[in-house]
């Protein structure tokens, strides 16, 4: 027989110890806590983690609760009121949990592989848009990789014989994308994440080209290109 | 005649039974259950069913040494291993634990030269092993490798050079150092056995040439299962050569020239009328999709949780698989999609919903309560669940399992640890009570969310056929882990993690250990001293704890308890502590 009673009412003792620690507060461990906002909010498991009592208070159970939580410190900043979305500081992950192989998840990361032409590049290239936190880091990456494959072309020379000069400078490319509906879009339109879902493939546009053929439907002129580019792709 | 068989025979004269019949009659015998069973019934029995026997599974790779199988079984054409405990899938057992292979195939090449099919799971497999499979079984035909590591596309080359008379190769969800695509181009140009090719695990580009010749020579193709790399342009130059596929595993399903080549795909589906099992599909689109729809009347068994599909997309699929039984999805459906699954798939029995950004709330909502209850009201066939969710409910789960009682298998994740019913604030204990009173065929169980020792009480108390438990983040007190060892009379596998049990709960269950096939516990308040007293009570126990690097000193962090008739462990790494 348990300890305590065996009541199986909610108001028994062993449940409302457990409401108690789990309820929601704000602040690092050991300062002067104040009830928060809402209950189970997205934040709860990091406070929940650091209030729960779980019986023994040594050092020994506190240290492995430190381990679960990867050992990493708070800021207040990321504790902020439930309202809000947390700002930069990421949510702390515990190891292995949720128990998702991490095969599977990285087999996931592979979806966000985007394919990258650029107007005036015989090839195609494959990014993982997982990898970069912002437009400013894809679009450096972008520029990165398509001055390399210029420099390397050395005097190659573009379509109706304009010479390529650095591909990323603004008046030279615009950086579109095609959503998941079709559609091309401007890079850079939507927020980042919500790019990160919707973006299919991305297509380097010379921007004199760029005007006019953003938002309607994709024309037959790039189809082609993709399709020569991608022969070439393949030959390689 | 063998001199051991002889002697055997020889003390079964009075029996009234002729063995050459009883071997005939065990040689049917397919479930090692069953064999179990026989073995037991007398000494002519278990000669019998031991001599008969051609497959011998070991759930538990150290439970037994290679010696002791071989000497028991001397006919084996087949074996399957499991090796690490299951938790390692989520990185909770360190690298280099064990459960390499080597040993096992040493005693292979001596005792089952004739051996013809290995399926492995959680073991460690060197390129090494598999090269030396290859060499030393002429016979072998099956190679099925799952949540294994420590080989690469070497390994798989090895076997392709070497094993002239290959069915099988079966790659899943390996950790494995994929070196290059060349591997495929190994197989002879003569070679044609073929029957289940499953390489959707590897990330390198396999020569499609030599793919496409391989394919149309294996005339009995049965499972094609490719990887990302693979286009959609280049799918049905594969499906023409397979007309006998009944699994089928696509590469990328984005198609990059909208006009071109549909008509195309469109056919080569259409000829794919034995299909049961669609997997793959990645980067499937709207535009895409349809073209899957001539193929899908048949399909028992679709697995969408690499293609991360809108509510609309799949209902939309969903109208043309009325047959479906199995279903995997990603939470991207969302609860819309979900009821379109209970809509369309009245004969469903298992569903497995997979998170997409585990981590991440921001961008996705995921499935909550009401997708898993509009399936329950519309697939009351369902025994099989796997559901990762944000928020759940008592009463969301009572109403499930009122509409389907058959559950045999209940696996929810609710993803933040401790989360409470996020309506009434209670914990989940309801929700856990009402799946075991209700679920009386119960045979696997994962909890989650806020629980008290009262869902282990029910736990312990009705799941009558309860044979794994998973558990984490839970309980109150030694009481919850308690009431499950005193209770739960089938269990065979306990996993727990981050709970509030110690030693007391760890030593209440000494009567039950040497009838389960193991126990894991990590995150827990077991000490060293619990673990030292339960393996000096225990002998038949292998009680092993792993050190995690700066850890107290006194505490186990992670212990894992197994029955052994092998005796310790002679391979444990220093991380590995055996009591």
């Amino acid at each position: 027989m348990p300890p305590d009673t065996t009541s199986e009412s909610p108001g028994s003792d062993v449940t409302s110890t457990v409401f108690k620690d789990t309820e929601l507060t704000l602040g690092l461990p050991g300062e002067a806590r104040f009830s928060g906002g809402k209950t189970c909010s997205k934040r709860g498991f990091i406070e929940r983690s650091m209030d729960l009592n779980l019986g023994d208070s040594s050092s020994s159970s506190s240290q492995t609760r430190g381990k679960i939580l990867a050992g990493q410190d708070f800021s207040s900043e990321s504790l902020v009121s439930g309202a809000g979305k947390p700002s930069a500081a990421k949510r702390q992950e515990v190891v292995g949990w949720p128990p998702v192989r991490s095969l599977r998840k990285r087999a996931l990361e592979g979806c966000k592989y985007v394919k990258v032409a650029v107007d005036g590049a015989p090839y195609l290239r494959k990014v993982d848009l997982e990898i970069y936190n912002s437009y400013q880091e894809l679009l450096r990456a972008l520029e990165q990789m398509f001055m390399t494959c210029f420099a390397i072309r050395g005097n190659y020379v573009g379509e109706g014989g304009r010479k390529v000069m650095y591909p990323m400078k603004e008046m030279e490319y615009v950086p579109t994308y095609e959503d998941k509906d079709g559609d091309w879009m401007l890079v850079g339109d939507v927020p980042w994440k919500m790019f990160l879902e919707s973006c299919k493939r991305i297509r380097l546009m010379k921007s004199s080209e760029a005007v006019g053929t953003l938002a309607p439907r994709t024309h037959p002129r790039s189809c082609t290109y993709e399709v020569a580019a991608d022969q070439q792709l393949k030959a390689r | 005649m063998d001199p051991e068989r002889k002697k055997v025979l020889e003390r079964v004269a009075v029996s009234t039974f002729p063995d050459e019949v009883l071997e005939r009659v065990l040689v049917q015998l397919k479930s090692h259950k069953d064999r179990s069973s026989v073995s037991l019934v007398c000494h002519s029995w278990y000669d019998a069913e031991r001599f008969s026997r051609t497959h011998v599974f070991i759930a538990n790779c150290y439970s037994v040494t290679p010696e002791i199988v071989s000497r028991r079984f001397p006919n084996i054409r087949s074996v399957s291993l499991k090796g690490k405990p299951r938790f390692s899938d989520f990185n909770l057992v360190p690298p280099k634990w064990g459960a390499d292979i080597r040993s096992w195939l040493v005693m292979f090449a001596a005792k089952y030269p004739f051996l013809e099919e290995l399926r492995l799971k959680r073991m460690t497999v060197t390129d090494e092993s598999l090269e030396f499979l290859a060499l030393s079984c002429p016979n072998f035909k099956g190679l099925s490798l799952l949540s294994c590591d420590g080989f690469s596309t070497d390994g798989l080359a090895a076997i392709a050079t070497h094993c002239k008379n290959l069915t099988e190769l079966d790659i899943q969800e390996n950790d494995l150092n994929d070196k290059s695509g060349s591997w495929l181009s190994c197989f002879p140009e003569n070679f044609s056995s073929l029957e289940v090719l499953n390489f959707a695990n590897l990330s390198n580009d396999v020569n499609f040439e030599a793919l496409e010749r391989l394919v149309s020579r294996c005339k009995s193709l049965k499972v094609l299962k490719v990887n990302r790399n693979i286009t959609l342009e280049q799918l049905p130059r594969l499906l023409i050569h397979a007309p006998l596929l009944t699994e089928l595993g696509t590469g990328s399903f984005l198609q990059e020239h909208p006009a071109c080549q549909y008509s195309e795909l469109e056919n080569a589906f259409n000829k794919c009328m034995n299909l049961n099992t669609l997997s793959g599909l990645s980067e499937v689109t709207a535009l895409s999709l349809p073209a899957l729809y001539p193929t899908c009347a048949n399909l028992t068994f679709l697995n969408l949780s690499c293609a991360a599909l809108q509510s609309g997309e799949l209902a939309k699929l969903l109208v043309h698989c009325p047959c479906l039984r199995r279903l995997w999805v990603l939470d991207t459906v969302e609860d819309k999609g979900l009821e379109a699954v209970g809509s369309n798939c009245p004969l469903l029995e298992e569903l497995r919903v997979f998170p997409t950004d585990p981590f991440d709330e921001d961008t996705f909502h995921g499935v909550t309560e009401s997708g898993f209850i509009a399936v329950s009201y519309g697939c009351r066939r369902l025994s099989y669940v796997l559901y990762f969710c944000r928020q759940m409910t008592n009463a969301a789960v009572e109403t499930i399992v009122q509409n389907c009682p058959d559950f045999t298998h209940f696996r929810l994740c609710i993803m933040n640890p401790w989360q409470p019913d996020y309506q009434t604030n209670e914990p989940m204990d309801k929700a856990f009570c009402a799946v075991v009173k209700t679920c009386t065929r119960l045979q696997r169980l994962a909890v989650s969310g806020l629980l008290t020792d009262l869902t282990f009480e029910y736990i312990g108390k009705y799941a009558k056929n309860l044979e794994t438990l998973s558990v984490a983040f839970a309980g109150s007190s030694d009481w919850g882990m308690q009431c499950v060892l005193g209770g739960c009379p089938k269990l065979r596998k306990l996993e727990i993690r981050d709970c509030p049990f110690g030693n007391a709960a760890l030593l209440s269950g000494l009567d039950k250990y040497e009838s389960m096939r193991s126990l894991w516990m990590s995150g827990c308040k077991v000490t060293m001293n619990g673990c030292r007293l339960l393996a000096k009570e225990m002998p038949r126990l292998n009680v092993e704890v792993i050190k995690v690097d700066g850890s107290n000193e006194s505490q186990a962090d992670k212990v894992y308890v197994y029955r052994s008739v092998a005796g310790p462990r002679r391979d444990a790494p220093p991380f590995v502590l055996t009591l």
